[in-house]
């Protein structure tokens, strides 16, 4: 990858029919990720505490523009570059000058991936928006909920755009941060602020490996940038530096001390750590369900669809260093699998439908992280498996908690036990929702089944076996959890009064529900690795028969059994249960992890490390300084007696030196 | 008279104008010091265009010789004998803690709109201190710098031990003779170089031509660091803090933290390193050492705190380890963070004490666990209060991120002088507190202001009046500024930490 410098040119004086061709829109790509921003100022600022309503339609029109500008662009960009696609930099500025040779730009970088998830972050959150002006509705934040959409908005564009670390780190922030905010949203209930405390402090946590691997990608970057016979153009901060042979040859030579661990590897598995705790890979995990206090489209968006696939993107963007170490990979794949499993498995018990969707997306993210660990610089198949699977999940995904959120809108209830029968009363939902549930089920010929084809091929003929075979039980376990809720919602009777009157979610909800689902079945058949790809551009394949049937067979298997257990007698199912026993348990309370990282936090960290700290600065150091006062004090008014003008008292120190000396001369001669 | 002692006489002007009010007047003595203060900006404002259009225009013809020089000088021969004079001027740094220093006394002064008692002398003692802080930022005499720093940290005992609240004798006492004893060390070595440099001149910069004995720069270097360490919270005698900033009144804590702890910093880069080079090589990895303990001690401290005045000073004592740590780092990106965080961390703390006092004076407690679901009802406030918080955990886009990953990166990228590895151990214990600061404040924001209403009465309070609104605006549109923008500050720090990192490499 070279970066393609490209002078920004004057954009003035063209003709209007012009202003929308692929050209005009590459030359200004930085408008996509500024609409939103320019928007959130506006909106927050001004609009907002005058008018709720304008404020909505405004921030939605905003993020509207982007998603045009980014489908032009994508049309545009796929289509011209026919000999590999070229990484180009059509803006950036110098923001933050360290040294000479060492400063952090802000820029537009435009390349496959990055364009991919342009077009999947404008047009989701394009619809999240438009789904809000329904579901928010009458809600009294209504303004300050667009403000914050529209900072995530822009903040994940950013992110995606970034040319180089230093962007890519503060905008990972941003979209921390604006996580945080929407998590919180409803700020009046408890269990919300603690949602997005914890959510905001484990991703802190995770970001400080990436900040520590950030500065170590910084101090070599700039010895071997700036060393003899380099002959890098840029800035060492860039990811076209950074993923060069050049700086990866040198970079992969540093030793640790450690024999068999090299600083590469450190450096990765730190960055790996950040991208671990956004995309809440296991054991940073546990932010993620609890996120669900956030209002139903901040979840869709948010915590399925965007900003959690971050973490799998800077992988993917970081994907040459990942690369130059095996061990690293291994991490990522190993992690990966884990917690696609992991997940899948806690997905099964749960009965709150967001929190279901929550462990769903927990498992997919794993899916996406072990497809790049199973990849390599030559066969980089994984890779684009990996990226087309976010690219599908994104859709499928946002759909079904768009789908949630409409029956949640209409029943007031997360549980899906108090649910049944909504089939015939919410028609539009039922059947986008069904569809979402046959894609994430990986059923021919909905979007799901491609990309879940091609990681679990990835992994057989990468030669992993075992992750393969994770990966075949998870694509079962993930059919068996998204059917029982699917059964349980939708089918049956309606199992209280809510369910019994609920009604059909309004239009303006319907319409992204409909684009979804219809994004569900096309994304599909989009001939991926014609345009993402790593290396060479490979060898065009279909289906790969081998991987799809075994697939496909999980995914049946884990229908039948849903259908089994929950479509009709609940009997079935509570027998189970019952037959498990404390396993099942064990499984439904997520395995304790909440707890034990309470219990570390709280009786540890606080106890014996913070509270000891603040008793010894009241005592000890503010001790030792009031004991200095106190001896300056005390001595000062024992010294007065030294010169007190009194003859008596001259008299008696007269008479105790005498006795003192003597005393010394007894002991001396005697 | 040239601009710069402009900068100086403006305040005292205000004070003595304050003073000849009758006391009865509340609404003049006030006004009087909102519009001083207020001209004060703008002066600052005139002076900053004037300094950039003449180091722009330096920076295309002098190339790297223009680092050492200052702009806008004025000399006036003061005691001939001694080689003291009337020395004033301006480079980068100075500038940049004098915009810091301008905006805080006028936001101060916008929050204690409501001073009750004895608003006169009040108004008049705050204002004589920020005189002596201007003159400390702009004085490149020694002497003249000393008798300054002497105006800025005194009337701090009155404005404690009179205004304060809780126990305010005690802490304006400790306060006052903590800071003594710094400002003594900071006089002996002084006098040492003076002495030593054979000049017989206190002239900063003719003085940073010398040469000290490498022998006598050990001995001296720690003492003077040490002495303007006390004044920057270095760990352990950081303890007249807390007590000093929770008894002092709003507009006091805002200045005392937001500025006159800068001072501390100031000192240590300007007179410390820049004098002594060869004694900042030879201790350099101590004090990185100490305020490695600041930065995490004060963060852990913060998390256990209930009284919000103290939280914010702990996490002071946290932010002010960061400006000493990159001054111990003795590279220009952790110099140059250094100063930044002085800027930054001044501005976010002068922010929160002005919030709390806004709070406090509503809400009539300062207990966090009293608090709670304030959000509601304030809702400027909570902004406000919550870009502090995320500028204090160190957020893109505001300005402590800035400071923050300059001090890393410089602490990382090393020295020649120190060992690398302890260096980066170091910087990587420092990095944590990264993590412990959004422990403690989405621990303390998140219950004040989220949740549920904590007590009835709390749903009859009011959000920010207008001058509030004034002064927690320009507050936080300048981190925001700088946090978006850091080009803006960090091509002014730039050239000026360049002649001490010059110095450091022994170059000319």
């Amino acid at each position: 990858m070279s970066p393609g410098w490209m002078p920004c040119g004057d954009s003035g004086a063209r003709p209007m029919q012009h202003i929308l061709d692929y050209e005009f829109v590459l030359r200004n790509a930085w408008l996509i990720p500024a609409l939103p921003l320019v928007s959130f100022a506006i909106v927050g600022l001004f609009i907002r505490p005058r008018s709720a309503k304008l404020s909505g339609f405004v921030a939605t029109a905003a993020v509207f523009a982007s998603a045009v500008l980014a489908w032009i662009l994508a049309a545009g960009y796929f289509r011209s570059a026919e000999g590999g696609h070229a990484a180009l930099v059509p803006w950036s500025m110098e923001w933050l000058r360290f040294q000479e040779n060492l400063s952090a730009s802000v820029g537009v970088l435009v390349d496959p991936i990055s364009v991919l998830l342009m077009v999947v972050v404008t047009t989701v959150s394009f619809l999240v928006h438009l789904y809000s002006i329904g579901y928010m509705h009458g809600d009294n934040g209504f303004g300050r909920f667009f403000t914050f959409l529209n900072l995530f908005t822009f903040s994940m564009l950013g992110l995606v755009v970034a040319p180089n670390i230093v962007q890519m780190y503060v905008c990972w922030e941003l979209v921390g941060v604006s996580s945080f905010l929407l998590i919180g949203f409803y700020y009046e209930k408890p269990s919300a602020v603690a949602a997005c405390k914890k959510a905001f402090i484990v991703t802190r946590f995770a970001d400080l490996g990436f900040m520590i691997g950030v500065l170590i990608l910084g101090y070599y970057g700039y010895s071997f940038f700036t060393g003899a016979g380099s002959t890098a153009v840029g800035q060492p901060f860039d990811f076209a530096y950074l993923t060069s042979p050049a700086f990866l040859e040198k970079f992969s030579q540093v030793a640790t001390g450690v024999p068999g661990l090299t600083l590469i590897t450190v450096a990765m598995v730190l960055v790996y750590m950040g991208a671990a705790g956004k995309s809440a890979m296991f054991p940073l995990h546990i932010w993620l369900p609890d996120a669900m206090e956030g209002p139903t489209p901040v979840s869709a968006l948010i915590h399925a669809a965007t900003m959690v696939v971050a973490g799998v993107y800077l992988v993917a963007r970081m994907f040459p260093v990942f690369a130059a170490s095996e061990q690293a990979l291994m991490v990522v794949a190993g992690v990966g699998a884990f917690t696609s499993l992991f997940a899948a498995v806690i997905g099964c018990t749960q009965d709150d439908i967001k929190r279901v969707l929550a462990f769903s997306t927990l498992s997919q993210l794993g899916y996406m992280m072990f497809a790049l660990g199973v990849s390599t610089v030559h066969e980089a198949a994984g890779y684009t498996a990996s990226m087309f699977h976010l690219f599908t999940h994104a859709f499928f995904k946002a759909l079904l908690f768009l789908g949630a959120g409409a029956v949640i809108h209409a029943v007031h209830e997360n549980d899906i036990w108090k649910m049944g029968g909504l089939a015939r009363k919410m028609p539009v939902t039922h059947a986008t929702f069904l569809i979402a549930t046959l894609s994430i089920a990986g059923i021919y010929p909905f979007a799901g089944f491609f990309s879940k084809d091609e990681i679990l091929a990835a992994a057989l003929y990468g030669g992993h076996p075992i992750i393969f075979g994770t990966g075949l039980l998870v694509a079962g376990l993930t059919a068996f959890y998204m059917w029982r809720i699917y059964f349980i919602t939708f089918w049956g009777k309606a199992r209280c009064e809510k369910a019994g009157h609920a009604h059909e979610a309004p239009v303006v909800m319907l319409v992204p529900l409909v684009v979804l689902a219809a994004l569900s079945v096309v994304s599909g058949f989009v001939p991926f690795a014609e345009y993402v790809y790593l290396g060479e551009k490979p060898p065009h394949e279909g289906i790969n028969m081998g991987v799809a049937v075994p697939g496909t067979i999980a995914g049946v298997l884990g229908i039948a059994i849903a259908w089994f257990l929950y479509a009709g007698d609940a009997g079935r199912a509570s027998a189970l249960v019952a037959r498990m026993g404390g396993s099942y348990r064990h499984i439904r309370n997520k395995f304790y992890f909440d707890e034990i990282y309470i219990f570390v936090t709280k009786r540890v960290v606080f106890a014996f490390v913070a509270a000891p700290i603040a008793w010894f600065d009241r005592h000890v150091v503010d001790g030792g300084v009031n004991l200095t006062a106190w001896c300056t004090r005390t001595s000062g008014a024992v010294l007065r007696y030294l010169q007190t003008g009194q003859v008596q008292t001259y008299g008696a120190w007269f008479v105790t030196g005498v006795l003192f000396v003597t005393l010394i001369l007894w002991k001396m001669f005697m | 008279m040239g601009l710069v002692s402009w900068l100086i006489l403006l305040p005292f002007i205000t004070a003595m104008a304050v003073v000849l009010m009758p006391e009865r007047l509340k609404h003049l003595i006030r006004w009087i010091a909102a519009l001083g203060t207020g001209a004060h900006l703008l002066l600052t404002t005139v002076v900053t265009v004037e300094f950039w259009k003449l180091a722009s225009a330096d920076a295309a013809s002098m190339g790297t010789a223009r680092f050492t020089k200052l702009y806008l000088v004025e000399q006036v021969p003061w005691f001939k004998s001694l080689g003291i004079s009337y020395l004033v001027g301006l480079d980068g740094i100075s500038l940049c803690m004098v915009i810091l220093t301008s905006i805080i006394i006028f936001t101060g002064v916008m929050a204690s709109w409501t001073v009750k008692e004895r608003g006169r002398e009040f108004f008049a003692l705050l204002l004589t201190l920020v005189t002596g802080v201007f003159g400390v930022f702009v004085s490149f005499d020694l002497f003249l710098f000393f008798v300054f720093y002497e105006i800025a940290v005194l009337p701090m005992y009155l404005l404690i031990g009179v205004w304060g609240t809780g126990p305010k004798e005690y802490s304006a006492m400790k306060l006052t003779l903590m800071l003594m004893a710094g400002s003594a060390l900071i006089l002996v070595g002084i006098l040492a170089l003076y002495h030593m440099s054979g000049l017989h001149t206190f002239d900063l910069m003719q003085l940073a031509t010398v040469n000290y004995p490498v022998g006598f720069q050990k001995w001296v270097f720690p003492v003077v660091f040490i002495g303007f360490g006390v004044l920057g919270a270095l760990y352990p005698f950081h303890t007249w803090s807390p007590d000093g900033h929770a008894s002092a009144p709003t507009a006091v804590s805002m200045l005392h933290a937001g500025v006159l702890m800068k001072l501390g910093g100031y000192g240590a880069l300007r007179i410390a390193v820049y004098l002594m080079p060869e004694g900042a090589k030879e201790w350099g990895l101590f004090f990185m050492g100490l305020t490695t303990i600041n930065i995490l001690y004060g963060s852990f401290g913060a998390i256990m705190q209930k009284d919000l005045k103290y939280f914010t000073a702990y996490s002071s004592v946290s932010h002010c380890g960061f400006v000493l740590f990159g001054v111990a780092t003795l590279n220009l990106i952790g110099m140059k963070g250094a100063v930044i965080q002085m800027f930054s961390h001044g501005i976010m703390t002068g922010l929160f004490f002005g919030l709390i006092g806004m709070v406090y004076g509503r809400t009539h407690t300062r207990m966090i666990p009293e608090m709670g679901g304030l959000g509601k009802v304030m809702p400027w406030l909570t902004v406000t209060f919550f870009i502090g918080g995320l500028a204090s955990l160190g957020l893109p886009g505001l300005s402590g991120f800035v400071a923050e990953i300059h001090v890393f990166l410089g602490g990382f990228f090393g020295n020649p002088w120190h060992s690398i590895t302890a260096m980066r151990v170091l910087t990587i214990l420092a990095t944590m507190s990264i993590v412990v600061t959004a422990v403690y404040v989405l621990r303390g924001l998140g219950k004040v202001f989220m949740g549920p209403i904590e007590d009835k009465h709390f749903l009859e309070l009011t959000d920010a009046t207008i001058p509030e609104k004034i002064s927690t605006g320009i507050l936080v549109a300048t981190l925001v500024v700088v946090g978006m923008a850091p080009w803006l500050i960090v091509n002014l720090v730039e050239p000026a930490v360049m002649p001490i990192v010059n110095r450091l490499n022994g170059m000319p």
